[in-house]
Formats: C-alpha cells, structure tokens, sequence
C-alpha cells in the first residue's frame, strides 16, 4: 500500500464516499419486504378468521365452548374438542422424558463413531416426514397392534402417535441445548471429583434446560395443530358423550380442535361456515395459553438457576 | 518450612534486577514494573534438601490420535511446592498439567505414554479411578469458570457430591476465607456466581477446589484473564496457601513463574522434520532462581531473556 502522507490524503481516505453502497441498502429494503409480507400474511390469517368467526362467538360465546359436537349448527360446540386436545398436548408432554433421555445419551454418553452419527442424521430426516406418514403408523401400531392397551382409535393412540411424530424435534433440540452447554463447565465439575452422572444432573441438565423446554414447547403447539395423523388414527367427527370414567374417555371415541375445524368445514357453508373459523379461534388460544405456560415455567426454572 | 524461596515473600532481602524488561511488553504488564528475584536465591537453592516427592514423572507422551503432542517429559514435583510450567503457546505445558489429575481421559482421542507415581501409586494404573484422583488433586482453568449457581452453592459443590458430613456452612466459609473471598461475598452467598468480577470469580474457583480439601492443586494459566491486580491477589494467596497444598501453575507469565515458583519446568515446542508437526518437549526443569538467572540450556536463556517465544 502506498503511503499516505499528507494530511489532505488522510482526510481524502476518511471521508464517506457517497453511492457506493447501493447494493446494501437494496439487500435492507429486500430484508424489510420480507418481513412486512409476512407480518401482512399472519395478519391476513388472523383478521379472516376472526370476521368469519365473530357472529358465532358474539352469538353465543359459552353455549360453543361448553357444547358436544352436534348435528344441529344452532347447538354444536367445541367442548369434545377442546378437552381432546388438552388430554393430547398432557399426553404428548408425558413422551418428552423419551426423547430427552434418547438426546442425553446421543450427547453425553454415546462415543462419537459412525452408528451415532447415523442416528443422528436419521433423527434429523424424521423430523422432515410428513405428519400423515406418522398417522399411518399409529395406525398400524397404536391402533390396530396395541388395541387391548390403547382401546384401538382412541385418545391414547393420537396423544403416542403425535408423541412420536415430536419426537425427532426433541431430541434436536435437546441435543442443540446440551451441545451449547460449555465446556469449561463440564472441566469445572469433573475437575472437583465428580461422576459423568453427577456431571449430567447438576450442570449439564440445569443449563440446558432453558433450551430443552423451548423445544417442548414448540413441540407441543406443533402437536396440537395436527390434524392429519388425528384423521388417519381415527378421531371421530361426532360422538355421544354420554356418561363415561375417566379409563372409558381415554380408551374410547375422541375428538380434537383441529379435527372439530376439518369437520366444520367440510359442511355446508351457509349455516356451518362460522364453526370452522371459531374453532380455530379456539385452537389459537388453546396453544397460546399452554406456550405462555410453558414460558412461564421456563422463566421460572431458568431464576432457579441463577441466570 | 525451612526452605528458602526466591518468592515475592522475601522481597525485603531482594535486590531489584531488571532481567525481563522485553517480555514484560508481552505479558501487558507496566514496561517498567521492576521485578524483584531473591538475589540470594541460586546460593540457597543448591543448599535445599529435597523436598518429600508428591509427583514422579518418567518418559510422559500424550498423542492426540496419532500426532504426539508432547514427549519426555521427566519430572519431580516437591511437597509444599509451587512447581511453574513456562512456555511458548503449543509447547504442550498444559497437556502435561492435565495428566496429573486424568483430565485428559476426558479427551477421547488423547493418550498418555510413560508413568506419573502420585505419592509412589501410578495414576495411570487400571485400578485407579480417574473420580477419586481428581478429588484429591483439584484443578483451577484458565478461564474462571463458576457455575451459574449461588456462590454458596459452588463451593458446596465439591463436598456435596464428595459426601462429606459435617457442617456445611462452616466448610464453606472456611474454603471463601482461604481463597480471600470471604470478606466480598459473605453477604451475598446466595446470589449468582457469575455477578462478581473476573478476578473474583477465579478466586471462587480456588475456594471451590480446595473446598474438597484436596492434597495438590493444579493451575492452568488461572491469572490470565485478570488483571494485574486480580492476579497479585492470587498469587499471594497461592503463597499462603502452599503450606497447605503442593501446587503446580501453568503461565504464560515468566514473571509469574519467577515470583512464586519454587522450581520451573521450561518447555518449547519443535518442529519435527520427519512429520513435519510441532512437538512439545521438556527442555529444562531447575530452581526457579537458576532457570532465570543461570540457565542451561540456551534455549531457556532465549525465553526467559525475551529472545524468543
């Protein structure tokens, strides 16, 4: 590089130089669009289902929260739907311990060589299969297999069918929490004499819990806006409730919000169009209160820890 | 203890020198700090009896897979001992440290050649379990490394898992008080470790690993995240606490090393024409005093004046 001596040069060299840049501020206005249409597009969903569904919920707000499923679409509500999908994001919930063992084990105990790095890539390809490959073998397992524990297409084969379809997600991210974990923490701990398992349960599983409950959460609300695999499983579209113990209602018929909308949309839309967009009002906010939480919960366990 | 050292201890009988002028533009400490060496230190050394031997190396390699990190390494280190290993960066100084409590076991592709006898045991033995090794040897890192845990919950940490019965609180204020913590945090015990300063944070560390009462204490570069006051905090307190725990420090500090080091290992690293990889090698192991003022090997005499490295 030349010299620069003079102080006019040095000024020269310092001073902004005008329309050079043309190509980043091309690259911020494409970024700005990107988001805008996206925010235009969740904005488009939420402001169409909300007109569609606002005569219904003004109408008669508990009578569709508190009511059966029915023929009539004076009387027909979410109530069925409403607790199926709660009882599936609780049973989905009870599956995490699996694939966070599974990711532990992949990460902390299994040695690095080419069967766990193909368990690896062969977890990260699952979590790309579309969800009605998944309903089909609910279907197979869940469903026709184990009839005598599930009760056949019940409550109990979609919350285990969807647990498996989150699975990959789990571990994934699972593993990212465990992999950002730092060593040097790891050093610390085995330094003062302790055990691999002491290792795991008081450092390694504490700092990444804040990332493994993220992906819980995700998981779930993913779970919960299945409707495909709920379809191949076999929830039902109506259903008397009847008087049932709590073992009949989770071995028996059931339903679920996103199964409530793709019923309701399939009928006639003079009289049944509100319902499918009301359901998935309801849906919205179901997943909303069970992430904020989890956050929550999150947040909660995070304090504990000190961050 | 009887011996005498040519620690910052003994400055009143200490002459100042100049030796290291170059190298202290290096380490970032002030250019012209002067630094004060026992000027009866090379007199007392030859007169010192041996001290009881706690570690006893013969012919150490470690090959990370198939290069050899480092090799032939020969040492002793003294009970009640600050033993410095000094270096340039790759020298293998570290690898060396980490031996001496089977962190590299953590390692999977790492393995150790030759023998180190702790107190006449080899540590490498197949009935030795590398747990029970690393609480009687305990280590403090580079960087200081707390866990996201209340201070009072990182220094329970060690006798917790140890099992140790007994009052808990009392060991723990004991360990704050050794390291020269005590009077920072003591109304703040169960707040988060990783609000306090870095040089607090290492000093935590310290409180942590010898909380587990260990008999040896392994330092890798513990000062050199910190500032110069932070580090003459610890290297004072690793003066009171030798006559407690045997010491062995990694630094990359010369200075250091000739403040509070009894003896000092120098390592370098060379290029091996056959593989053409740098190897870490074992080139002197003397007094501290006679590594810097008499060394000899011409290569330590280059380092230690700031020729090279």
């Amino acid at each position: 590089m030349a010299a620069i001596t003079t102080p006019s040069e040095i000024r020269a060299g310092l001073e902004k130089r005008r329309g050079t840049n043309t190509g980043g501020q091309i690259f911020r206005t494409l970024l700005l669009v990107a988001l805008v249409l996206a925010i235009a597009m969740i904005g488009a969903v939420l402001w169409s289902v909300g007109v569609d569904s606002w005569s219904l919920l003004i109408e008669r707000p508990w009578s569709f929260l508190s009511n059966p499923s029915n023929s009539s679409a004076e009387l027909a509500g979410v109530a069925q739907g409403i607790r199926g999908s709660v009882t599936l994001a609780a049973i989905v919930a009870a599956t995490f311990p699996v694939g966070v063992g599974a990711a532990i084990y992949l990460e902390e105990l299994a040695d690095d060589n080419f069967l766990t790095r193909l368990i690896q890539v062969t977890v990260r390809n699952l979590a790309g299969v579309p969800s009605i490959v998944y309903g089909l073998l609910g279907l197979a397992v869940f469903v026709q297999q184990l009839r005598g524990l599930t009760g056949g297409p019940s409550v109990i084969s979609a919350g285990l069918t969807l647990g498996v379809l989150v699975f990959p997600v789990v571990v994934i991210t699972t593993s990212e929490a465990i992999r950002a974990v730092p060593q040097s923490l790891r050093d610390a701990a085995y330094g003062l004499g302790a055990t691999q398992w002491e290792v795991i349960r008081h450092q390694v599983l504490p700092a990444a819990m804040p990332g493994v409950l993220t992906g819980v959460v995700l998981s779930i609300a993913r779970s919960l806006g299945e409707a495909a695999p709920l379809l191949v499983v076999g929830a039902a579209p109506f259903y008397s409730t009847g008087v049932k113990n709590t073992l009949e209602q989770l071995t028996g018929a059931f339903t679920a919000l996103p199964m409530n909308v793709a019923v309701f949309a399939r009928l006639p839309a003079d009289t049944w169009a509100a319902h499918a967009a009301a359901a998935s009002v309801v849906l919205l906010v179901v997943i909303f209160v069970i992430n904020l939480a989890a956050i929550i919960l999150r947040n909660r366990i995070s304090k504990k820890l000190g961050r | 203890m009887t011996l005498t050292s040519n620690s910052g201890q003994h400055a009143v009988e200490a002459t100042t020198i100049r030796p290291l002028s170059q190298s202290n533009q290096r380490s970032g400490e002030p250019v012209n700090k002067e630094i004060k060496i026992a000027q009866d230190a090379a007199v007392s050394d030859i007169a010192r009896p041996p001290a009881s031997t706690v570690f006893d190396v013969s012919d150490l390699a470690v090959y990370y897979g198939e290069f050899r990190a480092i090799g032939g390494v020969n040492l002793d280190v003294g009970e009640h001992e600050i033993t410095a290993f000094i270096g340039p960066s790759g020298c293998g100084k570290s690898t060396v440290l980490r031996c001496f409590n089977r962190m590299n076991d953590l390692v999977e592709i790492a393995r150790v050649e030759g023998q180190i006898l702790y107190h006449g045991i080899d540590l490498y033995d197949s009935a030795v379990d590398p747990v029970a090794v690393r609480r009687r040897i305990g280590m403090v890192f580079q960087k200081p490394n707390p866990f996201p845990k209340s201070i009072y919950d990182n220094v329970a940490f060690g006798p917790r898992i140890a099992g140790m019965k007994g009052d808990l609180d009392e060991l723990v204020e004991k360990s704050l008080r050794d390291a020269g913590l005590w009077e920072e945090v003591k109304d703040r015990l169960e707040k988060s470790a990783l609000g306090l300063s870095g040089g607090q944070q290492q000093r935590l560390c310290i409180a942590r690993a010898i909380a587990v009462n260990p008999d040896v204490l392994l330092m890798d570069e513990p000062c050199s995240a910190l500032d110069p006051i932070a580090t003459g905090r610890i290297e004072e307190l690793m003066q009171e606490i030798k006559t407690e725990y045997t010491i062995v420090i990694v630094t990359h500090n010369m200075q250091q090393a000739a403040r509070v080091s009894d003896r000092t290992a120098f390592f370098t690293a060379e290029l091996d024409e056959a593989s053409g990889q740098r190897r870490g090698q074992l080139v002197e192991y003397s007094e501290t005093g006679q590594i810097f003022s008499n060394p000899a090997d011409e290569r330590t005499e280059a380092y230690v004046t700031g020729r090279f490295g």
